[in-house]
């Protein structure tokens, strides 16, 4: 039952997504040939607002459920991993028109033929998996 | 207020609504990155009999697992009562672009049925792009540490240099297959 309030959340992301366009394969066509301004708002007026909520959580004027401090763990101090592994996702992103969440949002929207997509992702996670420790980070 | 509900909305409200997502994950001690359940779901069916960077304990994880499936209901939800069926109002550059490539209808639906359609997917063709594209996913996420929600969202938000660089890295990526991949391919 403590895990209900995810789902809730989940639901939440799900309807986002799906009114926000944000799982459409036409809208990443579109901002990666920069031709509408949609997708570069979203996640600006993302960032931007984040960036405050993590200055909230970093000066503990937010806490959370249990009165903690919220900490956000930091990314690491990586250049190779994050170059390489970002291009390689970025042409799958702009290949297959969605990242890992709106993936499975497009189940919910009645796409199936996304399932093909996202076994190809377990595919491809299980592969860093497999070769991680001969790839450069 | 019905009209809010069932019209598209715009980057203002769908920006800022990511972020109330994100509040509630960390509000709750978790957090808001989705492609480790990529991860996650390997663990789950038995990945770790390969190799051990998936044995780990995937029930630490189950709360995202949660909220994914939770993503696939909110897409249900919204596809079905909060739909009004209007075409995505893409830049009519876009759609003359599209056409070109031999897209026809482009933002008559959310995906376009030349990749995602009947007819694309009884072709080696048309299921090996789907393949490979979720393949680039997969593996490029993991390896770079994030998606868009870890690395675009919370990462640049939290001043991470390594966030950066990975946003970086999707849009060559993505500038690539868009621009010079799949007019090779179309």
């Amino acid at each position: 039952m403590k895990q209900i309030k995810y789902l809730v959340v989940g639901i939440l992301f799900g309807i986002i997504m799906t009114k926000g366009e944000l799982i459409s394969w036409f809208r990443i066509y579109e901002m990666f040939k920069f031709q509408a301004f949609h997708m570069y708002g979203v996640i600006g007026s993302a960032v931007g607002l984040g960036t405050l909520l993590m200055w909230l959580f970093k000066k503990g004027i937010i806490k959370n459920f249990y009165g903690d401090k919220v900490v956000v763990a930091a990314k690491g101090k990586n250049w190779k991993s994050p170059l390489f592994g970002g291009l390689i996702f970025g042409l799958g992103w702009a290949l297959a028109g969605a990242c890992p969440g709106p993936m499975f949002v497009l189940i919910g929207n009645g796409i199936f033929s996304i399932g093909i997509v996202i076994i190809g992702a377990l595919m491809g996670t299980f592969l860093y998996g497999k070769f991680k420790q001969y790839l450069p980070h | 207020m019905m009209e809010i509900i069932s019209q598209p909305w715009q980057w203002y409200v769908a920006g800022p609504s990511i972020v109330v997502v994100m509040f509630l994950l960390y509000f709750f001690g978790k957090r808001f990155g989705v492609s480790s359940n990529l991860e996650t779901l390997c663990t789950m069916g038995g990945a770790g009999k390969f190799s051990d960077y998936f044995k780990k304990d995937w029930k630490e994880s189950l709360w995202n697992i949660v909220f994914l499936v939770g993503a696939v209901i909110g897409g249900f939800i919204a596809s079905n009562y909060m739909s009004s069926n209007v075409p995505i109002d893409l830049n009519p550059q876009t759609i003359n672009d599209l056409s070109i490539l031999g897209f026809e209808n482009a933002g008559a639906s959310m995906v376009p049925s030349e990749l995602f359609g009947w007819e694309a997917l009884s072709s080696v063709k048309g299921i090996g792009l789907l393949l490979i594209g979720g393949l680039c996913i997969g593996f490029g996420t993991r390896w770079a540490g994030g998606c868009t929600s870890g690395h675009a969202i919370v990462g640049l938000s939290n001043f991470q240099i390594p966030s950066l660089i990975a946003v970086v890295g999707f849009f060559i990526g993505g500038i690539v297959m868009t621009w010079v991949l799949l007019p090779l391919i179309f």
